[in-house]
Formats: structure tokens, C-alpha cells, sequence
């Protein structure tokens, strides 16, 4: 089994960090840039993430894990039918990759090719029903499979998101469909953390809290204008216009995160967009 | 109802550039209702390309245009001022235009995008509802249609964006799942989330479509 879900299953607090592959094929940055996460259980690769078209997560994936980083391969529905979503999921076993984050994608409207046709020919329930599928040696027909993969496969969850019952209802779906683990959306507000992690207590299924590091008023603003599911309260952006200095302020509120979901997840899940030399500081 | 609107004029005067003398052609149907190619846009047609130094030869607004024996009927009796023209502008939706086009030798300029399949909410206004795609889960979603009012077309549920209960990609579009979800509650039924729905066969939308009702099924008289 992956490290990362031994981890989990010893009980361990893990720490996720992610990177975003380049766009073109200069993969030294994104191979020098994982070195500098530290004390790191696994890094997530994403898939053309925010619909912005980069190089593919499977081969950015592929890459890392020969070079022995503990990666969770990012895919969303959004660019790939059901088809080139199970050759790419058979692709990345056979380079070792075994931990996957299954999404449905941002739309395309929100990235660099407005003008693309989005896919969606599966959602991300189905896809990790697929995933499952795979696992037991079968396509998505029942053909069997000559060689089998072994996943560790994740989904994503927004536990601030309303109505609660409704987004809830798609989680215990996708637990019943497969999913050992989830990553949230960014956390910013402790008490709908709390309802999300005792409903899902009869799940059993380890959550990793998603901390962002904001690093000024202007990128909150910005996060909240433009970034589907994120949404930074008020009390936050407040705190960010009376700091002096914005970065301190933002770490701060970062490490402020990390201690709820010591307290209530099973890991933190970090994105610092380029300042990955802060993340001992949140993890302080 | 085909919701229809007029091509940009400056890709309109650029298809007619190569051609001096026009014959026109309206649709009695969806485009006359969404006002892009009834008698009306027709006659507004007409003076926009006698400004542009066009001659007209002729109009039709055929009662439906999709029809295509109906419109090759309509076509025969306007056969001279078809004749006279070097091409033929079809103010239709695309299914309009085809029916033309498969009816004569004449080029056919078509002056329309044709959209989507459009209820009315009043005169002037229409919405998305279904896509036609072949394999209705109405029934279980409290009919409120995911494959189409969902920008995704998910069928579990709510994807990641949704905000108060809103469209990622449209701030003023209610979530279809939210929709669905008060309406199912309000019914007091589960609807479709008592099921994890697998995915869709997209094999019944395959194109092109074809339909004979020689082949379907149909209730017989009586109900049997």
C-alpha cells in the first residue's frame, strides 16, 4: 500500500503540499521546487488545475515518483471521457502512482481556453466507481483486466459549502463509491469544520483539512472573486487590512488552521502557490 | 422551441459578398416566435441588403421550415424568383436551413445560429431546459433537469463550486442540484439520492439521430 495510506491508517497527522506541472516540458522547476517541501507525507500533482492548460499530471506524477516522491495524482472529469480516464488511470499504475484525488474539475470557462468543449462524461461519483472498478480488475464493461492496479483513491469536499444535508448526501456517496480519503476546499471557519468532522464520524473515512496561505487582503479579495468554492469570511479580510505586515498575518492564520485540524482532521493539506519555504512556519 | 438569433452582419455581409441578387426565406415557426426569421426580420432583411446594393428577387416565410417536403412544396411555388437569384438566405435555425439546402441546386447562405432547445418564460425571454439527450431522468430528479441546468450535467450531486447554493460559472443561476434538492424535499421523497447513478449511455444521443414511428413505442388505442 501507498505510504501515504499507511500513514493514515497508522494514525499519523499527514501533511499533503501541491505542485502544478509547467506549462511546456521544462519539468526542472517543478523537480527542484517538490525538494523544498519539507517534512511533506505526499504532494498532489494537478490536472490543469483551474482549467488553465499545463503539462499533464500524469506524466509531472509519473516523474516524481521515479525520482521517489509520494505523489496523489490529481484527475478531473472535465477534459477526458470515460474512456482516456481509464487508460490514463491503468497509465499511472504501472509508474507506481497509487494515490489519486478523483475530481469533477473547475468548468473551462474559469482557464486559459474558455472556448473548449468541457467533457463531464463522468462526475466525480462515477469516476470513483470506475476507479473501484479498475481495482477489482474490471473496466468500466466488466472486461476483465490483464494486470490489475492498486489505488489509494481520494475525493475532494467543500465542508463550508450550503446546504449542508446536499453536499453531505454527495460525500457518504462517494464513500460508498470508493473514496478513502478526502481533501477539503480551503478552511477558514472552525464551527462548519466541526459539523462536517462529526458527521463524518459514522463514515470513517479520514479527512485532510485544506489550508491556504493568503498572503494579503487583495489575494483574498481576488480568491473570493474568482476561485469557485472559496470563499474568505469577512473577519478574515478584516484582520488582513489592520496587519502591518500581510504575510506574517497570513501564516499566522495558516498555523491558526493547522492547530483546528490537528485537533479534528487526520492531516492538513497545504497550499502555499510558490512560497513552499513557509511551510515549516505553518506547520510550526 | 429552436431559439435562434441573427449572425453577426459583418459575417453575414462577408457570405454574401460573392452574390448581387438574393432570394429569402423565413421560418413560420420557432424563429418567428423568437422573433429572428419571421415575416418581420425578413422585411428588415430586405431593406438591410437594398441598403447594401443587393437585389431581392423574392420572400418566403415557410410555415416550418424543418418540414422538408413542406418546404420544398413552398420553395416550388416562389420556383422563378428562386430561379432569378444567386443564392438563397435562410433565416432559420440550422435544421431550417437544411431543409432547404437539401431541396435545391441554389447556394444557400444561412443568417441564423441556431442555439438550444428554449422554454419560453415570457416573450422575449427563454431558458435551457433540456438537451435532448436521450435518456430522461426526470422522474427521479423531481423534474428539474441536471443534464442541462447543471453546467456540468452531474448526476450525483453538487460539484465543488457551488456557492450559497449557486452556479460556479454564473453567480445569477441557481444550482440545479440545490433545486432539485428542495424539491424533492418538499415532496417528501428521496428521488434520486437514494442511488448512486451510473454513468450516462450517451449511445441514445448518437448522431445523427434518426426516428421512424414505424419502429417505437407507442400505447396502443385503449391504454393496452
Amino acid at each position: 500500500m501507498s505510504y501515504l495510506s499507511d500513514q493514515l491508517a497508522a494514525g499519523k497527522f499527514v501533511v499533503t503540499a501541491e505542485i502544478a506541472p509547467p506549462k511546456g516540458t521544462n519539468l526542472a522547476p517543478a523537480l527542484a521546487d517538490v525538494k523544498k517541501f519539507e517534512g511533506i507525507t505526499a504532494v498532489n500533482v494537478t490536472d490543469n488545475q483551474g482549467a488553465n492548460m499545463r503539462l499533464s499530471s500524469l506524466a509531472l506524477a509519473a516523474q516524481l515518483q521515479r525520482t521517489g516522491t509520494e505523489t496523489i495524482l490529481q484527475l478531473t472529469c472535465r477534459d477526458r471521457n470515460r474512456m482516456a480516464l481509464q487508460s490514463d488511470l491503468l497509465g499511472a499504475a504501472t509508474f507506481g502512482i497509487e494515490n489519486l484525488l478523483l475530481l469533477s474539475g473547475d468548468h473551462s470557462k474559469f482557464g486559459d481556453h474558455p472556448d473548449a468543449r468541457p467533457v463531464f462524461d463522468l462526475d466525480s461519483v462515477q469516476l470513483l466507481d470506475m476507479t473501484a472498478g479498475l481495482m477489482a480488475g474490471f473496466d468500466m464493461v466488466g472486461q476483465p483486466l490483464n494486470g490489475v492496479p492498486n489505488f489509494f483513491p481520494g475525493a475532494a469536499v467543500n465542508p463550508a459549502a450550503e446546504p449542508f444535508e446536499l453536499i453531505f448526501q454527495k460525500v457518504s456517496k462517494k464513500v460508498d463509491s470508493g473514496a478513502r480519503f478526502f481533501q477539503t476546499q480551503s478552511i477558514f471557519d472552525r464551527a462548519s469544520l466541526e459539523r462536517f468532522m462529526s458527521a463524518m464520524v459514522p463514515l470513517n473515512v479520514p479527512v485532510i483539512a485544506g489550508v491556504l496561505l493568503i498572503r494579503s487582503g487583495k489575494m483574498a479579495r481576488f480568491l473570493n472573486d474568482n476561485i469557485p468554492g472559496v470563499q474568505v469570511p469577512e473577519s478574515l479580510l478584516d484582520r488582513f487590512d489592520r496587519a502591518t505586515d500581510p504575510m506574517a498575518e497570513g501564516i499566522a492564520i495558516a498555523r491558526e488552521t493547522v492547530s483546528w485540524a490537528r485537533e479534528l482532521c487526520h492531516g492538513v493539506h497545504l497550499m502555499t502557490l510558490g512560497h513552499e519555504d513557509k511551510i515549516p512556519a505553518i506547520l510550526e | 422551441m429552436i431559439i435562434s438569433e441573427l449572425k453577426p452582419l459583418e459575417e453575414l455581409q462577408q457570405a454574401l459578398s460573392e452574390f448581387d441578387k438574393l432570394f429569402l426565406v423565413g421560418c413560420g415557426a420557432c424563429a418567428t416566435v423568437c422573433k429572428s426569421g419571421g415575416e418581420e426580420e425578413i422585411f428588415k432583411l430586405q431593406e438591410w441588403l437594398t441598403e447594401h446594393d443587393k437585389d431581392v428577387t423574392g420572400s418566403v416565410v415557410i410555415d416550418e421550415a424543418c418540414h422538408i417536403m413542406r418546404a420544398a412544396r413552398d420553395l416550388r411555388h416562389h420556383k422563378n424568383a428562386v430561379q432569378d437569384a444567386d443564392a438563397v438566405v435562410v433565416l432559420a435555425c440550422g435544421s431550417g436551413i437544411q431543409s432547404i439546402s437539401s431541396n435545391i441546386e441554389k447556394r444557400v447562405v444561412g443568417g441564423l445560429n441556431s442555439t438550444f432547445l428554449g422554454n419560453v418564460r415570457r416573450f422575449g425571454q427563454y431558458e435551457e431546459m433540456c438537451s435532448l439527450c436521450g435518456d430522461c431522468i426526470l422522474n427521479e430528479t423531481a423534474g428539474i433537469c441536471p443534464v442541462t441546468t447543471c453546467a456540468k450535467g452531474l448526476l450525483n450531486g453538487p460539484c465543488g463550486g457551488m456557492e450559497d447554493g449557486h452556479c460556479e460559472i454564473d453567480p445569477d443561476i441557481e444550482c440545479a442540484w440545490r433545486l432539485i434538492y428542495e424539491r424533492l424535499q418538499s415532496q417528501n421523497r428521496q428521488g434520486v439520492f437514494a442511488r448512486r447513478v451510473p454513468p450516462k449511455n450517451w449511445s441514445q444521443r448518437r448522431k445523427p439521430g434518426r426516428y421512424s414511428l414505424r419502429n417505437s413505442g407507442r400505447l396502443k388505442n385503449g391504454g393496452r
